[in-house]
């Protein structure tokens, strides 16, 4: 499990995740994806799923907990390379709307 | 249920590092059936989404050993996730979606909207301050 933050320099900030995101690994990965938020302050954060293999509940957990950070900011999160079956997931929060380019 | 053809039990202490222990031996143990990859993707998200229950709120400030029983069947797998912790005061409750006492840590309050979206039947009994069992079946369509 591990996160791979890339700025892009025009506000927009890609946090793509690699592994499996449970209970476990989301305090790692939300402790990560929030400072690189602190640090860069962007308007927009991309996450980046294409690498995640696998994802419960927790992740919901997580997307909820940053969009929740970027509104607070003004910014905005889109989810972007989301395997179906995690898609599916996403959808029982009604978390599919931020869905994006695939 | 049907006859068990094989079956299993893992006991294991409620440390959130077991979580992926237990749906990878749930994925291993129904392996022999040759599932299907979306079945068992959904299994393995069920089975965490109940041990993750135990950890979480279960045994909240203590660790307790968790007894996951799996058995395989001619059409399908039972998973039964059993724990010792505080027990549930309103299963009904805790089974509406979104619905969750911790919402400061991040849970989403979709565990059990999860198992019952990726399994076929769950059923939760449980007993303030003795614990809870969820039971969950899943039907296995094989590939060959």
């Amino acid at each position: 499990m591990a996160v791979y933050i890339t700025d892009s320099g025009d506000g927009i900030l890609t946090a793509k995740i690699t592994g499996e995101i449970d209970h476990h690994s989301a305090r790692w990965l939300r402790a990560d994806i929030d400072t690189a938020i602190q640090d860069r302050s962007p308007n927009r954060l991309i996450l980046d799923f294409s690498g995640v293999s696998f994802m419960d509940s927790s992740g919901v957990g997580l997307v909820m907990g940053r969009y929740k950070n970027m509104k607070e900011r003004g910014g905005s999160v889109e989810l972007k390379n989301m395997p179906d079956y995690i898609e599916k997931v996403m959808t029982l929060a009604g978390m599919d709307r931020l869905l994006g380019g695939r | 249920m049907k006859k068990a053809q094989n079956e299993m039990k893992l006991i294991f202490p409620s440390l959130s590092e077991n979580e992926r222990l237990a749906r990878v031996a749930v994925g291993g143990f129904i392996s022999t059936k040759n599932p299907r990859l979306d079945e068992l993707n959904e299994l393995k998200t069920a089975v965490s989404e109940a041990v993750t229950n135990c950890i979480v709120h279960a045994y909240r400030d203590t660790v307790g050993l968790i007894e996951l029983t799996a058995k395989l069947t001619e059409d399908g797998v039972y998973i039964k996730i059993r724990d010792r912790g505080c027990g549930i005061e309103d299963v009904k409750k805790a089974m509406e979606p979104l619905f969750t006492t911790l919402p400061d840590e991040e849970r989403s309050g979709l565990g059990f909207s999860v198992m019952e979206s990726f399994t076929d039947s769950v059923t939760v009994k449980s007993k303030k301050g003795s614990g809870t069992t969820v039971v969950m079946m899943k039907k296995l369509r094989s590939r060959i």
